[in-house]
């Protein structure tokens, strides 16, 4: 497996800082630019976005449509976006039902719509994670003490280049009467990884 | 840009080991699955990662069997894969 977050990505990071610092130094960047630009990202990245995303497509079938269609136009109708990073990126929205799963990793390195889901988990980083969930991933949702019965089926989805993967869940029984912000309530972020039910 | 495959086509992944950063992971070399979708087209991060000219050419969405890529499993694993690690299968 490449993409250890160790290593040659430690240096990387040090290229980094020592270019930020030459920009800062020849008055290119005002010093505060970047961890302001870095926050404002931030801080509109949430799994409410991903939870909303989800709660409207539940409510409202044109929408889920368009959303599976192209999920990185559709999501910008709740005001989410999936650019402000390096580039625009594309978002495959994936549809669990009754008897298929899909649950999201990024063998090679992180990939994750942090726009979306806000700022990845440690685990979802972690080599065992990235390497166990697409051999075997009954097996690492069972870890999270989800259970899924032998009869679904499970996609994996590798995020290896420009797109990015967010799951629409199953919504659960019994939320009839809830509206859409309760709805996007019940969502969680491993949810929208595919490592919980909801 | 034409693409070489459409959904539904039988594609080989290739066998290659380069010694440089690849996009295509270990575990899914030389195995057989089905193009999904076309995912747009992006330069080939693999020649990007090296300073070399890299046009854009077509990502596709490949799908393959666990039992493809492991020798076990009853699931599904879908790659996006670069035209270039492709052949028809």
């Amino acid at each position: 497996m490449s993409g250890d977050h160790t290593g040659e990505n430690a240096a990387l990071a040090a290229r980094v800082r020592h270019v930020e610092a030459l920009l800062e130094a020849r008055g290119l960047v005002d010093a505060q630019e970047l961890d302001r630009a870095l926050e404002a990202f931030l801080a509109r990245a949430s799994p409410d976005n991903g939870a909303r995303v989800v709660a409207k497509a539940w409510l409202d079938p044109a929408y889920r449509a368009r959303l599976l269609a192209d999920g990185a136009a559709a999501v910008t109708e709740v005001g989410a976006t999936m650019g402000g990073g390096l580039q625009d990126q594309r978002l495959k929205v994936v549809e669990n039902t009754p008897t298929s799963h899909n649950v999201v990793v990024c063998t090679l390195c992180s990939c994750y719509p942090v726009a979306l889901l806000g700022p990845s988990p440690t685990w979802y980083k972690s080599e065992s994670y990235r390497s166990r969930v697409v051999r075997d991933p009954r097996s690492v949702l069972a870890e999270f003490d989800f259970h899924l019965p032998p009869d679904v089926d499970i996609t994996v989805w590798d995020a290896t280049a420009e797109t990015r993967f967010m799951v629409l869940p199953v919504r659960p029984a019994g939320t009839d009467s809830l509206d859409e912000r309760a709805l996007a309530d019940l969502v969680t972020r491993n949810g929208l990884i595919g490592v919980a039910p909801v | 840009m034409p693409e070489l495959f459409a959904p539904g086509d039988r594609v080989r992944t290739a066998h290659a080991d380069p010694p440089h950063h690849t996009r295509l992971p270990r575990y899914a070399r030389g195995a057989v699955g089905t193009v999904v979708e076309v995912e747009g087209a992006h330069p080939l991060a693999d020649d990007r990662s090296r300073g070399l000219p890299a046009p854009p050419q077509p990502v596709y969405t490949v799908r393959f069997t666990a039992r493809e890529l492991f020798g076990e499993g009853d699931h599904d694993v879908t790659l996006a894969v670069w035209e270039s690690h492709l052949e028809p299968s």
